[in-house]
């Protein structure tokens, strides 16, 4: 496809959204779990190794089922994303009990879920593939594969009104690939909007937010803080989990240490950028999802750009764009943005 | 109030508060070595063995020694790094990529430098330049942090870590680039060796163990001399305890934001040029990978206090270096350590579990490490 | 309506804190539909005792009863099922939330899972209506003055069908006619068979509204009183446990040459809105100028700009005729400012420090506590020993920390730092005594009176009328982040200064 023919404007701007889109759903996820987090006044640094925890024993899970197990594909898939939401909650229950019962300093807290993601993932990757007695015998193992993509049967409903014109049906299915998404992309648009309306409309949101502004006043109408409080950073480490999901079971079927690459770090960015907000926050995950599929079609620009700067387009340069893109949103936002008066500051009565 | 019996009490005093703030260290590397022990258990492993060879490998002979000096040398100094930050009211994440640009600025200096130059240096001039090179990437990198902290508001947790991957790709351009060692039989990327003009000489013939060492523990030193005896010091401590005080007394906090950092990220940097002009001789992609991490352990193992530092770098060190024995008696890997390490940084960061644990009374006032967003 | 039914009554009630005896075995009472007034200092246990009726604390021993049975109170929820109902001092409102929001949180009504806020709104608006409170419940609370807060905060007892409300030194952010205002609201509620009890410090509003008076001291109940059976004099004696000087010795003085002059200025808040209007003003050596106004009137942010701790948004300052408009807090300091800040332990203090090196905190760069960038322990600690003796900071030792200083004494060392400084011209204190004992608010205010006779020009900003009256020669009010009107202290009234307090006479002065 690269190159051959000379693509159609729709056709590239559609195929950059779906990308977008896609790409942008592990950001959408962390920053979703660190808008529960931090609504409820609890800052969560820790989105990055919860992710790459659940993200290993996602994959982990799966390729037990599948191997050890001997379950089908699909279950052993279903399984592992299970697991991989479960491991974002308990990792999220050890930021919970760091954070709010024994009140460390959070960012400090957070630190620590990632170091210890870092050492618990490289650690297990390698004792039980390479460990003496492992049942893997020294091989990585095939995962059972990754999420099938779910059609939307838009070019189906549509059809007819293109008529007869071969173009326009081109066209249509061109839009049509906007929709078609993996289910857990899917899943991560709709808890967006879900999201949103929860945080602004029902009782749990408005208790959440309260606990987040100023604990002392929501503990005086007899709301328990402490128990707000958890159940939004568990309720946000199984987001990160879903998050860790699509790494390992959803993108690709394979897990490699680190594979998280500061992701989680990039979506506390969109959601400080989407001021506090679901809608916000995946509006600012969309940039970068953005960014992230422009310089995956980089090729479309190889004409464009002169020779001298082609040293551009080396993978440790265009890499670089969603971490200087972080460093630029964080320029001035803050100040701008308000977080919660409460993030990050302990309860004490 | 007689002079004698205050000094009395203050020596005592002292001594008291010494015990006092190590003992939940202590408590925090003793709960997680029995922590390491059980998994190492529940995946087969025989703790004791393990433990045995972790201790043999790091201390059991001379050359154990000196490889553990040589493992704690940039623990110190990537140690100092965090600590001082912390003194500042800062969270440096960044030592890894402060200590990585350091590396890559002083190889870049002792292997090209020569060549330009189209004579050889004499030692004496040719080793400082590869580290004050390597120094001053260092402050630079961590120094972009810090204005933008002081400047915009821009959080330096993120901003470090950011930094972070931003050198490990630049150098990972750099060193499959322009920088690799183009000898024939290399594959890897890494740059050419740095000349002999610029490197750390050994202490011992035999022995690993480089000045660099030595130049680790006067830097602690250095580093507890300006924080408690001088008045820049006592600008970063305030900053560090309360800006808005700090403002109030006449500091410039915006300039002491940027010098913290600046610092440290000198300190990292330090850590990563020793490395390449007193051990390696060259800068390897992914050598440091975790020194980072590593540093923000040892620091707040240590309190931020500079001997504080210089201890826990050096169990740091005798962990990672008697990881290899250990492997060799009990097949146990030794990413095993990242483990126990991150244990004992969670029981550090959470002294409250210790003292759960073991039923100590907290002293009361809470030490504010970090700031959030609102800054 | 009888007024021998009782509602309320705490037995024996005794709660330690870590180094406090808070409440040693109070007894308290409070009968159906009076105002029961709860004086006492800062610190002599008035909150805790309400804390603990409320939930928010549990006794260690003594007994609560609820319309003579007793009860168990664990947390606010049962303090609310129990018919109670508290106005904190600090209030508890959600800035960001509406009115609405603030006063359903906790008792939401819901309608198919979403909330409803328009059944809240109308219940609000009865409530309103019922009691004279005039709250909009589609109002953001941040954006409401303090007095409208309080109203939100008395709706929200009403609304959970309190029987019992507990109003915390509710008249300390209001001007004297918005106290009268809160006084005729209290009346209507007690008229309604609401019971109140009413916590203050101030013993002219005990005296004009209360039914009855319990004094406490340092954790114990003295006595308990009727206001026509009592007088100023005695409640403070009672308050405190000696006798109390209740006006300040200061006599007449000429004030000299002009030290500051403030043209033109304004100044903005962290949100970029302009608190500070166009101010202009001038203090004179040996005078005290007071700025009165009630708490948010752009006050902070007036002696914050002045100070150098915040950026002016126009207009100029002079000190001692040099412009020193927008220059860091250094520049200002060396030329003659001496700052007792508003919030000491956020601006005034390093509490992890010790005294010594807080009794340093401006001067630590110059000899003798600095050669060459070196600090110098001795003199830190000479200096400090000096101070402490001087001022009267009661401390263990120069080396402990400030934090472990009572509120008092770290202000005194304050005081100690800014007032022993050379060449002081020009002495700010916004609110030097909030929070304080009576003793060191008498201590506090004598040094000060001593700068303005030894010809400091001092500017005092505080939102304690009283305060402002007993200390000032001339007075400016400020309203809105304005100043509507300066006078000489001798020549106005309280009644006045409330007035331009809330701003009636603000466009007229214009």
């Amino acid at each position: 496809m690269i190159g051959q023919v000379k693509q159609s404007p729709i056709r590239i701007i559609t195929s950059m959204l779906a990308t977008t889109i896609a790409v942008a759903t592990p950001l959408t996820l962390g920053a979703l779990s660190g808008v529960y987090c931090e609504r409820s006044g609890v800052v969560n640094i820790g989105i990055e190794g919860m992710m790459l925890t659940s993200a290993f024993f996602g994959w982990l899970a799966a390729i037990y089922m599948f191997h050890i197990f001997g379950m089908g594909i699909g279950i052993s898939i279903t399984i592992g994303l299970i697991f991989a939401i479960l491991t974002g909650l308990l990792m999220a229950l050890l930021h919970a009990v760091l954070s709010i019962t024994f009140k460390v300093d959070q960012i400090i807290g957070g630190t620590v879920i990632n170091i210890l993601a870092v050492g618990l993932t490289g650690f297990l990757n390698r004792q039980l593939f390479f460990g003496k007695g492992s049942v893997f015998g020294g091989t990585v193992p095939n995962s059972p594969g990754v999420l099938p993509t779910l059609h939307v049967p838009i070019t189906e409903i549509f059809s007819s009104l293109c008529g007869t014109s071969a173009g326009c049906l081109e066209n249509l299915q061109a839009i049509n690939r906007v929709f078609d998404q993996k289910p857990i992309a899917i899943s991560a648009v709709l808890l967006v909007f879900f999201s949103h309306y929860v945080l602004f409309n029902t009782r749990w949101g408005l208790r959440s937010r309260a606990v987040g502004e100023h604990p002392q006043a929501a503990d005086t109408v007899g709301i328990n803080v402490t128990k707000m409080r958890y159940l939004n950073v568990l309720i946000g480490g199984m987001f990160a989990g879903l998050a860790g999901a699509y790494f390992t079971i959803e993108s690709v079927p394979s897990f490699e240490p680190l594979l998280t690459n500061g992701r989680g770090f990039i979506s506390l960015a969109a959601m400080i950028f989407g001021n506090w907000t679901p809608i916000g926050a995946w509006a600012a995950s969309l940039v970068f999802g953005a960014s992230q599929a422009l310089l995956i079609n980089m090729q479309i620009f190889r004409d464009v750009i002169p020779p001298q700067w082609s040293f551009l387009q080396e993978s440790y340069i265009v890499g670089l764009t969603p971490y200087i893109l972080t460093m630029f949103i964080l320029t001035g936002i803050i100040g701008r943005t308000i977080p919660p008066a409460a993030d990050g500051v302990p309860y004490e009565k | 109030m007689q002079p004698e019996k205050q000094s009395k009490s203050l020596t005592r005093q002292i001594l008291q508060s010494i015990s006092e703030s190590s003992l939940v260290p202590f408590l925090a590397i003793l709960t997680a070595v029995v922590v390491g022990g059980v998994i190492i258990a529940f995946v087969g492993g025989n703790p004791i063995l393990a433990y045995r060879g972790l201790i043999e490998g790091s201390f059991g002979s001379t050359k154990a020694l000196s490889e553990t000096a040589v493992w704690a040398t940039p623990y110190i100094f990537a140690g100092l790094a965090v600590a001082l930050a912390f003194k500042g009211g800062l969270f440096n994440i960044g030592a890894e990529g402060q200590l990585a640009v350091g590396a890559v600025a002083s190889s870049l200096v002792g292997y090209a430098l020569p060549e330009w130059l189209g004579f050889d240096l004499p030692l004496i001039v040719h080793l400082p330049l590869a580290i004050v090179f390597g120094v001053l990437m260092g402050g630079l990198w961590a120094g972009i942090v810090g204005a933008l902290k002081a400047y915009t508001g821009g959080h330096e947790v993120i901003n470090t870590i950011m930094m972070n991957y931003i050198a490990l790709n630049t150098t990972s351009f750099l060193l499959n680039g322009v920088m690799k060692d183009r000898s024939p039989t290399n594959v890897i990327a890494r740059t050419p060796l740095i000349a002999e003009s610029a490197r750390i000489p050994p202490i011992f013939d035999g022995l690993r163990v480089h000045w660099g060492f030595v130049l680790a523990l006067l830097m602690a030193f250095l580093i507890w001399w300006l924080l408690n005896k001088t008045t820049l010091g006592f600008q970063i401590r305030t900053v560090g305890l309360n800006p808005d005080a700090a403002k109030y007394a006449g500091i410039n906090v915006k300039r002491i934001i940027i010098l913290t950092m600046v610092f440290s990220g000198m300190l990292a940097g330090l850590a990563g040029t020793i490395e390449v002009t007193g051990l390696n001789y060259r800068h390897e992609l992914g050598f440091s990978i975790g020194y980072g991490f590593d540093a923000i352990a040892i620091a707040l193992l240590g309190k931020s206090h500079p001997l504080g530092v210089v201890l826990a770098a050096f169990l740091f060190a005798a962990m990672r270096n008697g990881a290899t024995r250990m492997q060799f008696l009990t097949q146990m890997p030794v990413d095993l350590i990242s483990m126990i390490q991150a244990f004992i940084l969670l029981f550090v960061a959470a002294d409250a579990i210790v003292r759960y644990i073991y039923r100590i009374k907290s002293k009361g006032e809470r030490v504010v490490l970090t700031r959030g967003w609102g800054g | 309506m009888s007024a021998t039914q009782t509602v309320l009554e705490a037995k024996g009630i005794t709660k330690q804190f870590p180094g406090v005896l808070a409440n040693d075995n109070v007894n308290f009472d409070l009968r159906k539909g009076e105002i029961h007034a709860l004086l006492g200092e800062n610190g002599a246990g008035k909150s805790t005792l309400m804390n603990l009726i409320y939930g928010l604390h549990h006794p260690d021993k003594g007994e609560i009863f609820v319309n003579g049975k007793p009860v168990q109170i664990h947390s606010p929820n049962d303090s609310i099922a129990a018919g109670i109902g508290m106005v904190h001092q600090h209030f508890m409102l959600i800035p960001v939330f509406t009115v609405a929001e603030n006063v359903m949180l906790g008792d939401e009504t819901t309608k198919r899972g979403a909330l409803d806020r328009a059944t809240v709104a109308g219940k609000i608006n009865e409530i309103s209506k019922q009691y004279g409170l005039d709250v909009d419940p589609a109002a953001m609370v941040g954006d409401l003055p303090v007095g409208l807060q309080q109203r939100v905060e008395i709706v929200k007892t009403l609304y959970r069908n309190a029987e019992i409300v507990i109003l915390d030194e509710p008249t300390a952010v209001l001007t004297p006619q918005e106290a009268e205002d809160l006084f005729r609201i209290m009346r209507d509620l007690t008229a309604r068979g609401v019971s109140i009890i009413f916590i203050t410090h101030k013993l002219k509003e005990v005296l004009a509204v209360a039914d009855r008076i319990t004094v406490m001291r340092a954790g114990h109940v003295i006595n308990t009183v009727k206001p026509l059976e009592t007088n100023e004099a005695q409640l403070a004696n009672m308050m405190v446990g000696r006798q109390v000087i209740l006006t300040v010795d200061k006599k007449d003085r000429e004030a000299g040459e002009e030290i500051l002059k403030v043209e033109n200025f304004s100044a903005r808040d962290q949100r970029g809105l302009e608190t500070v209007h166009n101010v202009s003003f001038t203090v004179r050596a040996g005078e005290v100028l007071g700025i009165a106004g009630v708490q948010g009137n752009g006050q902070t942010e007036l002696s914050e700009a002045l100070t150098g701790l915040r950026e002016p948004h126009g207009g100029k300052v002079f000190i001692g005729g040099h412009d020193l408009t927008g220059k860091p807090p250094r520049i200002i300091t060396a030329a003659g400012l001496a700052h007792i800040p508003e919030d000491r332990q956020r601006h005034g203090l390093v509490l992890a420090y010790s005294v010594a090196d807080n009794m340093a905190l401006c001067d630590y760069y110059r000899p003798p506590f600095s050669n060459r960038g070196v600090l110098q322990q001795k003199a830190l600690d000479e200096n400090a020993r000096k101070l402490i003796d001087a001022f009267d900071v009661r401390t263990p030792s120069p080396f402990v920390n400030a934090g472990k200083l009572s509120g008092g004494n770290q202000q005194k060392v304050i005081v100690a730092r800014e007032l022993s400084r050379e060449n002081v011209k020009l002495l700010i204190a916004n609110q030097p005594t909030r929070g304080l004992d009576v003793g060191s608010i008498e201590y506090i205010h004598s040094e000060i009176v001593q700068m303005r006779d030894r010809g400091v020009a001092v500017l005092l900003i505080s939102a304690e009328l009283d305060e402002i009256m007993a200390l000032s020669d001339r007075i400016a009010v400020m309203y809105r982040g304005q100043i509507v009107a300066v006078v000489e202290s001798k020549k106005t009234t309280r009644e006045q200064l409330g007035l331009w307090m809330a701003g009636a006479h603000a466009e007229t002065v214009q």
